[in-house]
């Protein structure tokens, strides 16, 4: 395995992740939590490789409940998010919308 | 041929990432940033299950479809309830990176040994330890915020409490070094369990001495350690994706826990290891000082002449579920010509953004949602501070009083107001135990009860006064 390629990974991600971070509204940050969270539960392609892999049973029952995991994460992290996004609304569109 | 498709997909699904916090940068292009999410999340899992090593495609099927099952009522939560449901999440996070180092330990073990390098046993470990800790602090931080009864609400604290956490710590990583030095040793597959079983202890006890009041730098960090597990399991599979989505998760949840411990003029280790409502326990019983009360109807009657109002949301908003009512006061006020703005502190609520997001649940305009260092400077002209269930945020000791454990800490200056009125539930100190200087000033009266009720009161009143005149 290329230790060091993996670790520039690291490094250079993690400087985009404080630029891109330190730029997000203040308003959203309980929607960036959210988003941030159903982005990292990713970790659900390690827990595929071990659920589906040739292994014995014992392994893929600890990756099938870490399947299980991370796919709650991504599912309500995704669609909570929207949900609060939907929420935020300008005072002219408010207006126009369905409240009186 | 397939490693290259996979890894490019990996590529693309990496960059939608980036590009779904990009979005975050303003509410209205936000949306996108959930597509871009959703995007690269199904672009990541199908180019994984096309790995010609998976085989047991049924038991995936399944995994997906509980995950759906319990994962869709979870969004549906009230908005109140957001923060527990993130501490929930952290929580399932941090299980499923355990669980995959522990399952890719025992495999190894008994299939590749040689495959156990020092890097790739450090980073495992790293994932294990992470995994489980964020796991059992998340349970608790939730429990707590949802008050579970066996859960504890106030910070627990005993003597030697940081000294027996650290020699916990020690010992695991004691343990820790151990078995990465000697990974297939006979004894490392039982000294695995027992690094899992500290890992579990030292998340809990890491929670049990931390407050409510700090609950939005705590979540941060574990939102930070849940990217970080994610990151050491990118390194134990070889994954870059898993390593960058993991990167962006831990940078975010590092940036929002130094948002939230400037905001609190705090550092990390004092809300760590600093056990907040302790401190604050012994400065109870000072001199008694006497505030004043007014009725609905007075405040009402102030509120009506007043020309810029400024709201001050905290967490008894939230508890009282008085979003809906403040945004019928505000329609109100505004119909009546008055300015009214939120001024939102950084830590108002139980986690970062939380008075925001309940605040356009509540249908209020986000153009009307002010940080607090951009409305400080107009409070002075505020004819009315109306501060509606926040308290340390408000607490005027924090610029004056030497003594007060909130020294230092950045404050709305509601007491520059012209008037304020604070609705509180009951007499006694917030959640953090002190007392509130704001409360005593000559300017303030008092309005107690509900912030539901008092909010539905004004609202009553000023319904009621506009036909008349």
């Amino acid at each position: 395995m290329d230790f060091w390629s993996t670790v520039f990974v690291f490094v250079l991600a993690s400087f985009i992740g404080m630029g891109v971070i330190r730029r997000v509204s203040r308003l959203l940050h309980t929607p960036l939590m959210s988003l941030t969270n159903a982005i990292s539960a990713i970790a659900v392609v390690g827990a595929i490789l071990i659920t589906g892999g040739d292994y014995p049973l014992r392994i893929r029952v600890l990756g099938a409940i870490a399947l299980f995991a991370s796919m709650t994460n991504i599912v309500s992290g995704f669609l909570i998010t929207d949900r609060m996004l939907k929420m935020f609304k300008t005072s002219d569109k408010r207006d126009g919308g369905s409240h009186s | 041929m397939i490693y290259g498709v996979s890894q490019f997909a990996y590529l693309v699904a990496s960059a939608c990432f980036i590009f779904a916090l990009h979005w975050m940068n303003t509410p209205a292009t936000a949306r996108n940033g959930v597509y871009a999410g959703i995007a690269g999340t199904v672009l990541a899992v199908l180019a994984t299950w096309a790995d010609p090593t998976i085989i047991h495609h049924a038991w995936i099927v399944l995994a997906i479809v509980a995950g759906f099952a319990v994962g869709v009522p979870l969004s549906r939560v009230p908005l109140t309830a957001v923060p527990q449901r993130t501490a929930l999440s952290h929580a399932f996070g941090g299980l499923a990176a355990g669980l995959v180092g522990t399952a890719e330990y025992y495999l190894q073990i008994t299939e590749a040994p040689a495959h156990l390098t020092t890097f790739r046993m450090v980073a495992l470990i790293a994932e294990v330890i992470l995994g489980y800790l964020t796991f059992a602090g998340s349970l608790m931080a939730a429990g707590k915020l949802q008050e579970v009864k066996w859960v504890p609400q106030r910070p627990v604290t005993y003597p030697l409490q940081n000294a027996s956490n650290l020699l916990l710590f020690g010992l695991a990583l004691a343990l820790s070094a151990a078995i990465t030095l000697h990974p297939t040793a006979s004894w490392a597959p039982l000294v695995f369990p027992v690094i899992v079983l500290l890992a579990l202890a030292f998340g809990v006890l890491l929670i049990i001495p931390i407050g409510g009041a700090d609950m939005p730098t705590v979540i941060a960090i574990l939102n930070s350690y849940a990217g970080l597990s994610a990151v050491a399991m990118g390194f134990v599979l070889d994954n870059k994706l898993l390593i960058t989505a993991g990167a962006l998760d831990g940078s975010s949840g590092l940036i929002l826990a130094i948002i939230m411990c400037k905001a609190m003029n705090r550092s990390f280790t004092n809300v760590l290891f600093g056990a907040f409502g302790q401190v604050q326990q012994a400065k109870a019983g000072g001199e008694q000082q006497t505030y004043k009360s007014e009725t609905a109807e007075g405040a009402a009657q102030v509120l009506e002449q007043a020309s810029f109002v400024v709201i001050i949301p905290g967490y008894g908003m939230a508890v009282a579920q008085a979003q809906h009512k403040v945004r019928e006061l505000y329609d109100l006020l505004k119909k009546r010509g008055v300015t009214v703005k939120f001024a939102i502190h950084p830590v108002a609520g139980r986690m970062p953004g939380h008075m925001n997001v309940l605040l356009a649940e509540a249908d209020i305009p986000y153009t009307d949602l002010l940080e607090m260092d951009d409305i400080n400077h107009d409070m002075p002209q505020a004819d009315v501070a109306l501060v509606v269930g926040a308290n340390d945020v408000v607490n005027p000791a924090a610029r004056t009083d030497k003594t007060s454990p909130i020294y230092g800490m950045p404050i709305i200056d509601a007491d520059k107001a012209r008037t304020v009125f604070a609705i509180k539930r009951s007499k006694s100190p917030g959640f953090a135990g002190i007392d509130n200087q704001l409360y005593f000033s000559e300017r303030t009266w008092m309005l107690f009860g509900d912030a539901k009720a008092v909010v539905g009161e004004l609202v009553k009143e000023l319904t009621g006064g506009s036909g008349m005149h």
